[in-house]
Order: structure tokens, then sequence, then C-alpha cells
């Protein structure tokens, strides 16, 4: 579904960690989700001033809900609101979910290895979830790199899956606290290479997080002989409150 | 208008006295730009003019230094409609650097560091109304504002003062520049709303 | 992709662009097929990628995409008013996947 905006219900929302929140929205028609997909939220002060922002799908919940889930920026205009103020029972307004570059498919039976920084896990988590509804048989890896353990979103099932699954593996590293007997430290090229599946293996591979990161990941990946065209990136960004 | 969220406000205020019509008063300064950010050391920087008979003159940073130098308080109007009132600034005044240059031109294209380009009319940046500023707020003009220097034409939407101005050619005939060959008004004064040509 | 504004004040100027993939939104009111997925040819120095791995700066009068090999203008997309203006004279090509 694309082209126009919709009004959405707020039907849940769901705290993950002290500055993240994940905010189903209902919309008017039926949605299909590709994992890795974003939509873009509008919203309107009661002054008619608008903000438009784009935001990472977290889930896909058929016929026609998703789930968004939004890391709050302390100098930003609309992630504050969307994580401490909305409400359930509030509208907003949704375009897409759209984008088709930065996404899994199913029917890709390639393995999958995925390399998330801070909040750059939210797009990689609709592709472990839609890649354990579709039961893939191919190995799918998580690294992901964050500042805490506390930091880290969607950590409880994240672990409960990598226990229960026989094919999705997870690599946490934590860049300032670790639980006990843990490394801290940046994600570097040698663990990078020590984590990361084989380039033998071929694997279809999507990194995600701040512009620093997902240059040097894909960087290293590069040198690990992965072939440019199997990593796919996508940055976030945290852009001047121009728009 | 859409779905209004009651509890959000954005950034802004609006409708203020002395703020051109759709703008929104902005506390912060937005950082725009189309492309990436030169990185311009002063030893490097040249600023040069071209007349209209192919006649040149080069300013390097000592001698540009040298120039009358002006403080200015200014507000700023962004086409994409923010505003921010009573910045302060200091340059030299565009006047200096165009003192006994023999032209008939009444048209002045500027060039930055990284390709922009943006034209005026001569009488919109002469007369104490536009300056080549790298000061901001006291300190050296960082480069994501356009330091070291920029063009400043405060009465024109923003983007008509060219971050990381490198020169100006002085033109018989008003020739758009980056913004402007893209739809953009040749003159873009805010409060006559010329956003778009 | 997180949120796209309120810069904090440590990110350096560099950062200041998106991936073209954040033009999925605002293009697909224009077109049916998802075009950030497409391979584009930059006119300026014969660059070959996707558009969604361009570079687009976004804090500017309109949305400004350029090639990360050469940083030519490819594309620009304003909106105003009701009216999208599309300018792909950056392109010499676009290789659209039908599926």
């Amino acid at each position: 579904m694309s082209g126009a905006w919709n009004v959405a219900d707020v039907v849940g929302l769901r705290d993950e960690t002290p500055t993240a929140r994940t905010i189903r929205l209902r919309l008017p028609v039926p949605v299909r989700v590709l994992a890795g997909q974003h939509v873009d939220l509008r919203l309107t002060a009661p002054d008619g001033y608008q903000a438009v922002r784009s935001y990472s799908v977290s889930a896909g919940i058929p016929p026609d809900g998703l789930e968004i889930t939004v890391e709050e920026l302390p100098d930003g205009e609309v992630s504050p609101y969307l994580v401490r103020d909305l409400g359930v029972g509030d509208q907003v307004e949704v375009r897409g979910p759209v984008g088709g570059w930065f996404v899994w498919r199913p029917e890709d039976d390639s393995p999958v290895q995925l390399i998330g920084g801070g909040s750059g896990v939210v797009p990689l988590m609709a592709m472990v979830r839609a890649h354990q509804m579709a039961s893939h048989s191919s190995p799918l890896r998580l690294l992901y790199s964050v500042r805490s353990p506390e930091a880290a979103v969607f950590r409880h099932e994240l672990e409960s899956l990598a226990q229960a699954s026989g094919t999705f593996g997870l690599q946490w590293v934590y860049t300032r606290t670790a639980p006990d007997g843990q490394p801290v430290g940046r994600l570097d090229a040698e663990t990078l290479g020590a984590s990361v599946l084989d380039s033998g293996a071929d694997p279809a591979i999507f990194v995600c997080g701040a512009t620093g990161f997902v240059e040097a990941v894909a960087g290293w990946l590069v040198d690990l002989g992965h072939a440019p065209d199997r990593i796919k990136t996508e940055r976030y960004g945290g852009l001047g409150g121009a728009s | 208008m859409g779905i209004v969220s009651s509890g959000f406000q954005g950034r802004r205020k609006r409708d203020l006295p002395g703020v051109p019509p759709g703008q929104y008063v902005t506390e912060d300064f937005p950082v725009l730009s189309a492309g990436p950010t030169p990185r311009i050391e002063r030893d490097d920087w040249v600023f040069s003019l071209r007349t209209e008979s192919g006649t040149g003159r080069h300013w390097d940073w000592n001698v540009f230094m040298s120039l009358p130098q002006e403080d200015v308080t200014a507000d700023l109007h962004c086409v994409t409609s923010w505003s921010k009132l009573g910045t302060h600034w200091r340059g030299v005044p565009v006047d200096a650097v165009l003192n006994g240059v023999d032209t008939q031109a009444e048209f002045a294209l500027f060039y930055s560091y990284g390709g922009y380009t943006t034209n005026l009319p001569l009488s919109d940046v002469l007369g104490g109304r536009a300056w080549l500023v790298h000061e901001f707020d006291g300190a050296d003009l960082p480069p994501e504002h356009g330091g070291p220097v920029r063009l400043l034409v405060p009465h024109l939407y923003l983007w008509k003062s060219a971050k990381w101005v490198r020169g100006v050619e002085l033109i018989p005939q008003d020739r758009p520049g980056f913004w402007e060959s893209r739809g953009y008004h040749l003159h873009g004064d805010p409060w006559r709303e010329e956003r778009y040509g | 992709m997180s949120e796209w504004t309120g810069r904090p004040a440590e990110r350096s100027a560099e950062d200041d662009y998106l991936d073209g993939n954040a033009l999925a939104g605002p293009l697909s009111e224009v077109f049916a097929i998802d075009i950030t997925a497409a391979l584009g040819t930059c006119g300026t120095c014969g660059d070959r990628r996707a558009v969604a791995e361009a570079h687009l700066y976004v804090n500017a009068p309109a949305k400004i995409l350029r090639c990360p090999s050469c940083g030519g203008v490819l594309l620009r997309l304003d909106e105003r008013g009701g009216r999208v203006i599309l300018d792909l004279s950056g392109f010499t090509q676009l290789t659209i996947e039908v599926r």
C-alpha cells in the first residue's frame, strides 16, 4: 500500500527501554509490510504547523496493523512527543509502508546476516520476526551493537528467540557497559569478522545504524570478502530541525 | 489540514510582529545544506571578483581582513519557513569589495566552494544591505553555517546568503543560480513571499 | 532510520545526509512502484547504483539527491501546496525491476 496519507489509530503502546517506545497503529485499509520498510508519519499542531518524519516498521500486524519503534532524541521535535505524550486512541497520519530496497523478502532463501547499531535494530527486528514467521530454514544472525543492556531494544524477545530457534543466532557488542563477564568496547573489524556469517555462505547482509557505524561496518565487510552488492545499508539520521 | 494532535506543538512560534507571512520563529539555528559541507582553511580561502569585461580582483584572508569591518544584527528568514531573529554577525560590507570597480552590470552571481551559486541584483547587495561575514555570535563562523566566509543578505530569503562563498561575477543580465534555476524566485523577498519563480 | 530531525549537537556536518531510501514516501505519491529500488545511472560520472543508496539532503528548500561517487545532483523533489515537482534530469537512465 502506498501513495496517500491515511489516518491511523494508535491502538497500543509498549515501552521498550527508558527512551524507546513501540507504537501499534491500525490503518483504515489492509496493509502489507515488507520487513525493513518504513512509514512516514505526519503530525499537525493546533496552529497548523506540520512535521513529517520517517520511522522504521518493527512488526507487521496483519491484516491492517503495524508497529513502529521510536527512540527519543533529546533534541528532537517529534520523537519526544511520540515517546512521552502520544496516547492510545490518538490518531496520526501515515504514509506507507514504503521502500523496496532495504527489505528482506521471505522468498529469498539465502542465509541472512543482520548488523545493527543502537536503534538501527528496529528494521532488522522486523526481518527477524518475518524470518521466524516464515519458519525459514536458512540461518539468520543478528549482531547488535548497543551502549548497555538497558539500552537494548527488544532485548528479551531477541534472547528468547535465540534460545528457542534453531536458525537464529544473536551476538551482542556492548560499547559502554556490559553484563558481568562480557567485554566492553566498540565494534571493530576483528570482532565483526569473528561474528558474522562467512563470505563463502554468500549471506544477504543488512546493516542499519548511525552513518559512521554503517560506513565502517560496510567497509570491513568488503574487506572480509563479502560482495558489495550483497550488503544493503541504511543510515538513520539526526538532521537539523529545518523541515 | 489533517488530524490535529493537541499535545504536539513543534518548536515554533508563529505570526509574531516583525516576522514575514508564513514564517515560524525558531530559537536554534537550523543547518541547511543541499550538499556536503566543504572544509576550507582560512589560509586557503580566496575571494575573487570578475566584472563583465573580464577584469578581476582577488583577496586572500589577510587582505580581506584589512577591509572595513562592520557588526551586523539581522533577522534571518529561510524559505523552508523558519525565521531566526536578532542574529549577530561581523564582516565586510559588499560595498567595500566593489568599491572603485568599473562596471555597468546590474546583476551579480555569487559562487561558493562546493559548486553552489546564487544570483542577486547588484542593488540588493550594495548600499549597506549585504556583507561577507566571517563571525557569528562573536566566534569564527563554523563550516556548517558557511565558514570561513558566507554572504549575508538578510532582507532576502536565506538561500541568497550563500555559504562558503568564494567569488562574485558581475553580469549585465540576470542568470539563475542553483535554487533559482530549480524553480525558486529570482529575487526572494520574504515580505512579498517571493518563494517560487 | 529513526528520526530525521532534531540535530544532536555532537553530530558532525558530514552526517547531514540520509539515504535515498528516505524518498520512498514522497515518491510513492507519484509512482505506482517503488523507485528507490531502481538502479540509477549518474549523468555526471556514470556511476550506477540503487536510488536508495544515493545521498539525500533534506534540510534544504527542496530535497536534493546526490551521487555518492561524484556529488552530482541526481534528483530534486519539491512538495508544495498539493503539488510534487520532480526533477530527474541528473540521471541518464533508471533501470526498474518490474515484479
